[in-house]
C-alpha cells in the first residue's frame, strides 16, 4: 500500500513551499519532494522600465529581505553604466547593509529557527515558538532583542528612507549621506549590537553546545550534504556581504573557482522541472546530476555555513575568534552538517555588527562626496551580493536609453532549493521508518529546511515563528488514513 | 465583555505587509490583549474548516494584504468576507494592486518564457516549463495555476476600508485598529490615511513655485536631486501632487521622489492620468518639437505614473492579441 505525505504550509502564494513526501509498502520514505508555488514574473513585467527604478522595484520581490534586492540592484546598476561609486557612498552603502544582516540574523536565530534549540527539537509544538523562546531565557532577553532591531531598523529607515523597501541607491551612490550627530547615534547602536552578537554566542554555547543530545542531533548524518558551496569573499578570501569575487570550494574544501560577478553565466547553469516553479541553478562545469549531492554533482549550497566554508576566515576580530571556535567543534572546515547554518549565522551577525562599528569610526562614513553621476552608455550590468538566506544576482540588458531589455534575477534560494529538497528527503528517510509518523518526527523533517531560512518560508517571519503543518497519509485508493495538524 | 475577534490573511503579496505588523514589536503584545486573533496563517494553525465553522459576522474584522490571483485565494477572501462584519484591505497590493499588479501589462505565456526558455543562465533544451499537473517516476505532482490578470482585493469582495501603503506605516496600522476597538470608524469605502495630497504635508513644499514650469525631466540614472528642493521643482517626476499623504513623507526623507504607493487623493479617480494632466499643465513647450521632447523626457509613463496602481486604473491592463494563451 502505497503513502502520501503533504506537509502544507498554509497558503500563501507568494512564499510558500509544499513538501510531499512518497512512502514505499513498507511505509518508508521513497521519495520527497519539496515544491515552490511561486512565480510573479518580475523578470518580465520589469521590462521596459528605467533602470533606475530597479533599486525601487525589486524589493518587492521579498518584504523580508528587501535591502537584499534594493543593494545587489543598485550595484547591478553601477556596473549597467559603468560606474564606480566614490568611497564614501560604497561605504554608506555597506553600512545600511550590515545593519541589515545584522537585524535579520537575530530576528532568525531568536524568532524562526532557534526554538527548535533554544526550547528543544521535540518540544511540544505550542511552546516551539517566541514565547517559548521568551519562557527559557527570560522576558528581558527578549525585551532586547526587540530594542536591537528596532535600532538596526531605525538606522537603515534613517539613510535609506524606508526600512522595508528602501529608496537611497542610484546608480554611482546613494541619494543621501549622514550626519556627525547621526554617526555618533548609530555609533552606539553598532556598540549595542557588538554586545548582542557575543551574548547571543554565548546562549548558543550554553544551551545547545553544552547539551549532547543537541549537539548530537547538529552532527547527525540525517542532516548532512556533502556538497559544492558557494559565496563572497574579498580579496583576502575573507567573508563579505556587500562586495568581491564569488568563491566556490568543493564537498572536499579545495577551491573550484573564484570570479568576478560579470563572469557568473560562465560557471552558473539553471535546470528546469515541471514541478516547481522554483529554478534549480548548477556548476555548469560539472553539470545537472539530478538531486545528489557528492563530488560529481553540480549542486551548489548558499546561505551562512556555505559563506563560511568558502572562507579563509572573518575579517574582523570577534568575529574571527568565532569563526575558528565553530569549526574545532564541528570537525574542520568544510562542515557539512546542515545545522551548523544557525551557528554560522550567529558568527555572522557578530561580523555585521563589528562591521557596522569599523564602518562608523572610518571619518569617510561622514563625507560629502556620495555620488558619481553616469556619463556612459548603459548596456549590461550585474550585481550580486551575499542575502542573509545565501548568493543573490541581479542581471540586467537595457538599450542605449537604459530601458530594461532583458532582466535575470537568482536569488538565494534558488541556490538552495535543489539541497533543501535533498535536505528534506534525507531527513525524512531518516526520521519516518515502517509508517510511523509523529508531530515531533514532522518537525524534524521541517527543520532540515528552517536551518536554511528560506525565502519561500518567509512567511515563517513572524510572531510566533512557527510555521503551521499540516500532514496527510494517504492509502493507495486516496483515502485518508491518518491527518496531523499542529 | 469578550474581546473582538481579528483575522489576518494574505494573498499575493511579498511579505513587507507582515513585516510591518512585526515592526509594531512591543505594541503587538497589547494589540493580542485588546483582541483575539481567530486567523494568521503566517503565526497560527487554524485551516479553511475552521474559518467556515466561524458564525456570519462572529468575526469583527479581517485584515486582508495582497493581490488576488488564485481561485484558491478567492475563495478565501470571499469565505472571509461572509463570516467578518468588516473587511480591511491592507496595503498598496490589495488596495489598488500593487507593483505584482505590472504584471497585467505583460501575459502568463511571456512571464513563462522568459523564466524558463530565455533567461541567459537556463539550460533547458526539451523547453521544460512548469505544469499544473506532472508525473515523476509515477508520483503526481501538483501547482496552482495563476489567473491572467492580479487583482486588488475591491475586484473580488466587497471591501470596507482600506490601509494604504506599500507597506503601511506601522502607525497607520496601530491607528487603524484603535479605531476599530473605539468603534470610531469613518464612512464605509474610507481609506484610512488623510484626504490632502502628500505636497501639502512635504516639507519641501514652500520650493514648489505656484507657477512651476517644467521643460523637461531629469532622469535619476544621471542625475542627482537637490536635498532640499522640491522634486518637480528640481526637474524629477514626483507623484505628490496625486497621491494622499500620511506616509510620513519616507521616500522624500530618503531624498528620492514619491511612487504613489498611498494611491490616490479622495477626489482622483486615476492617479496617472491626474499626475499627468498636472504634468501636462505645466510643461513650458511652446513648439511642437518641444513639446515632443517634453513627452519623451518621461520615459516609461506607464510603468511611472501607474507604479502601485495598474489593475484599478481606467487602463487596467495591457490589451492582449487574440489567440495569446494566457
Ligand atoms: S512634488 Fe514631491 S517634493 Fe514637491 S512638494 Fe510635492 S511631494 Fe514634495
Ligand atoms: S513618498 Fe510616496 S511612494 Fe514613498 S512611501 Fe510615501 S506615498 Fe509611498
Amino acid at each position: 500500500m502505497s503513502k502520501r505525505i503533504t506537509i502544507n504550509p498554509i497558503t500563501r502564494l507568494e512564499g510558500h513551499g509544499k513538501i510531499e513526501i512518497f512512502l514505499d509498502d513498507a511505509g518508508d520514505v521513497e521519495r520527497a519532494f519539496l515544491q515552490i508555488p511561486e512565480l510573479r514574473g518580475f523578470e518580465t513585467f520589469c521590462l521596459g522600465r528605467p533602470a533606475e527604478e530597479m533599486a525601487r522595484i525589486t524589493p518587492r520581490i521579498c518584504g523580508v529581505c528587501p535591502t537584499a534586492h534594493h543593494i545587489a540592484s543598485t550595484k547591478c546598476l553601477d556596473d549597467l553604466w559603468h560606474v564606480d561609486p566614490p568611497p564614501t557612498a560604497k561605504k554608506l552603502r555597506e553600512l545600511v547593509y550590515s545593519a541589515f544582516m545584522c537585524e535579520d540574523h537575530f530576528l532568525h536565530f531568536y524568532f524562526l529557527g532557534g526554538p527548535d534549540f533554544v526550547v528543544g527539537p521535540t518540544a511540544p509544538a505550542t511552546e516551539r515558538n517566541i514565547l517559548g523562546v521568551i519562557a527559557k531565557v527570560g522576558l528581558d532577553i527578549a525585551g532586547q532583542v526587540i530594542a536591537m532591531r528596532r535600532k538596526c531598523r531605525e538606522l537603515i529607515e534613517t539613510m535609506a528612507g524606508k526600512v522595508i523597501h528602501p529608496v537611497f541607491g542610484l546608480p554611482g551612490g546613494v541619494s543621501k549621506g549622514i550626519t556627525e550627530e547621526q554617526r555618533l547615534e548609530f555609533l552606539k547602536t553598532a556598540e549595542t549590537a557588538v554586545e548582542f552578537a557575543q551574548f547571543s554566542l554565548n546562549l548558543f554555547n550554553d544551551v545547545v553546545l553544552k547539551n549532547d543530545d543537541y549537539v548530537k542531533l547538529i552532527l547527525d548524518d540525517a542532516y548532512a550534504h556533502r556538497t559544492n558551496y558557494m559565496g563572497l569573499v574579498d580579496e583576502n578570501n575573507k567573508v563579505n556581504f556587500y562586495d568581491g569575487h564569488v568563491r566556490v570550494v568543493g564537498p572536499d574544501g579545495d577551491e573550484f573557482a573564484r570570479f568576478a560577478p560579470r563572469d557568473y553565466t560562465d560557471h552558473f547553469a539553471e535546470h528546469v522541472e515541471p514541478w516547481s516553479y522554483v529554478t534549480f541553478p548548477y556548476l555548469k562545469s560539472k553539470g545537472w546530476k539530478g538531486f545528489v549531492d557528492g563530488p560529481d554533482s553540480g549542486v551548489v549550497r548558499a546561505a551562512p555555513l556555505a559563506r563560511c566554508n568558502v572562507a579563509d576566515g572573518m575579517a574582523t576580530p570577534l568575529a574571527q575568534a568565532a569563526y575558528e571556535k565553530m569549526y574545532e567543534t564541528l570537525g574542520g572546515k568544510p562542515a557539512h552538517a546542515t545545522l551548523a547554518f544557525h551557528w554560522a549565522r550567529l558568527v555572522e551577525a557578530l561580523y555585521a555588527a563589528e562591521r557596522m562599528k569599523e564602518l562608523l569610526e572610518d571619518p569617510e562614513i561622514t563625507g560629502t562626496d556620495i555620488r558619481t553621476e553616469p556619463t556612459r552608455t548603459p548596456d549590461e550590468g550585474i550585481g550580486i551580493v551575499e542575502a542573509p538566506r545565501g548568493t543573490l544576482v541581479h542581471h540586467y540588458f537595457t538599450d542605449d536609453n537604459g530601458v530594461l531589455t532583458k532582466v535575470n534575477l537568482i536569488v538565494a534560494t534558488n541556490f538552495n532549493a535543489a539541497p533543501i529538497a535533498m535536505s528534506v528527503e534525507k531527513a525524512a528517510k531518516g526520521m519516518i521508518k515502517g509508517g510511523k509518523v509523529n508531530d515531533g518526527l514532522l518537525n524534524m523533517v521541517e527543520m532540515a529546511f528552517r536551518a536554511y531560512d528560506p525565502c519561500h518560508a518567509c512567511a515563517t517571519h513572524s510572531l510566533p515563528g512557527q510555521m503551521p503543518l499540516v500532514a496527510r497519509v494517504y492509502d493507495s485508493t486516496g483515502k485518508t488514513i491518518k491527518e496531523l495538524r499542529r | 465583555m469578550a474581546k473582538p475577534k481579528v483575522a489576518f490573511y494574505w494573498c499575493a503579496s511579498c511579505g513587507g505587509c507582515e513585516e510591518t505588523i512585526v515592526d509594531l514589536a512591543e505594541d503587538i503584545l497589547k494589540v493580542v490583549e485588546a483582541v483575539d486573533i481567530v486567523l494568521w496563517p503566517v503565526a497560527l494553525d487554524f485551516k479553511l474548516k475552521d474559518v467556515k465553522a466561524w458564525k456570519p459576522g462572529e468575526v469583527a474584522v479581517a485584515f486582508i494584504n495582497g493581490a488576488v490571483r488564485l481561485s484558491e485565494q478567492e475563495e478565501w477572501v470571499k469565505l472571509l468576507r461572509e463570516k467578518c462584519s468588516l473587511v480591511v484591505a491592507f496595503g498598496s497590493c490589495a488596495h489598488l494592486g500593487g507593483i505584482p499588479g505590472l504584471a497585467n501589462a505583460t501575459t502568463r505565456d511571456e512571464i513563462i518564457a522568459n523564466k524558463y526558455l530565455r533567461a541567459p543562465t537556463v539550460n533547458n533544451p526539451e523547453g521544460t516549463v512548469p505544469q499544473e499537473k506532472s508525473k515523476v517516476n509515477g508520483f503526481e505532482l501538483e501547482l496552482p495555476n495563476f489567473w491572467k490578470d492580479v487583482k486588488a482585493l475591491d475586484e473580488v469582495i466587497d471591501v470596507d476600508y482600506y490601509l494604504p501603503g506599500c507597506p503601511p506605516p506601522f502607525e497607520t496600522v496601530a491607528t487603524a485598529v484603535n479605531a476599530i476597538l473605539e468603534n470610531k470608524l469613518p464612512p464605509k469605502g474610507s481609506v484610512i490615511a488623510p484626504e490632502k495630497a502628500l505636497c501639502e504635508t512635504c516639507p519641501r513644499n514652500e520650493s514648489k513655485p505656484d507657477d512651476l514650469t517644467i521643460t523637461s525631466f531629469k532622469r535619476l540614472a544621471t542625475s542627482t536631486p537637490d536635498p532640499e528642493k522640491c522634486f518637480l521643482a528640481d526637474g524629477f517626476l514626483c507623484m505628490g501632487p496625486a497621491t494622499r499623504g500620511g506616509c510620513g513623507e519616507r521616500c522624500i526623507n530618503g531624498n528620492m521622489p514619491c511612487r504613489g504607493c498611498f494611491g490616490p487623493t479622495p477626489d482622483v479617480l486615476d492617479a496617472g492620468l491626474k499626475m499627468l494632466s498636472a504634468v501636462a499643465s505645466r510643461g513650458a513647450a511652446d513648439t511642437e518639437q518641444a513639446s515632443q521632447d517634453f513627452a519623451d523626457s518621461l520615459v516609461d509613463p506607464l510603468g511611472t505614473l501607474y507604479r502601485f496602481s495598474l489593475p484599478v486604473s481606467m487602463l487596467r491592463r495591457r490589451l492582449v492579441p487574440t489567440g495569446d494563451n494566457q
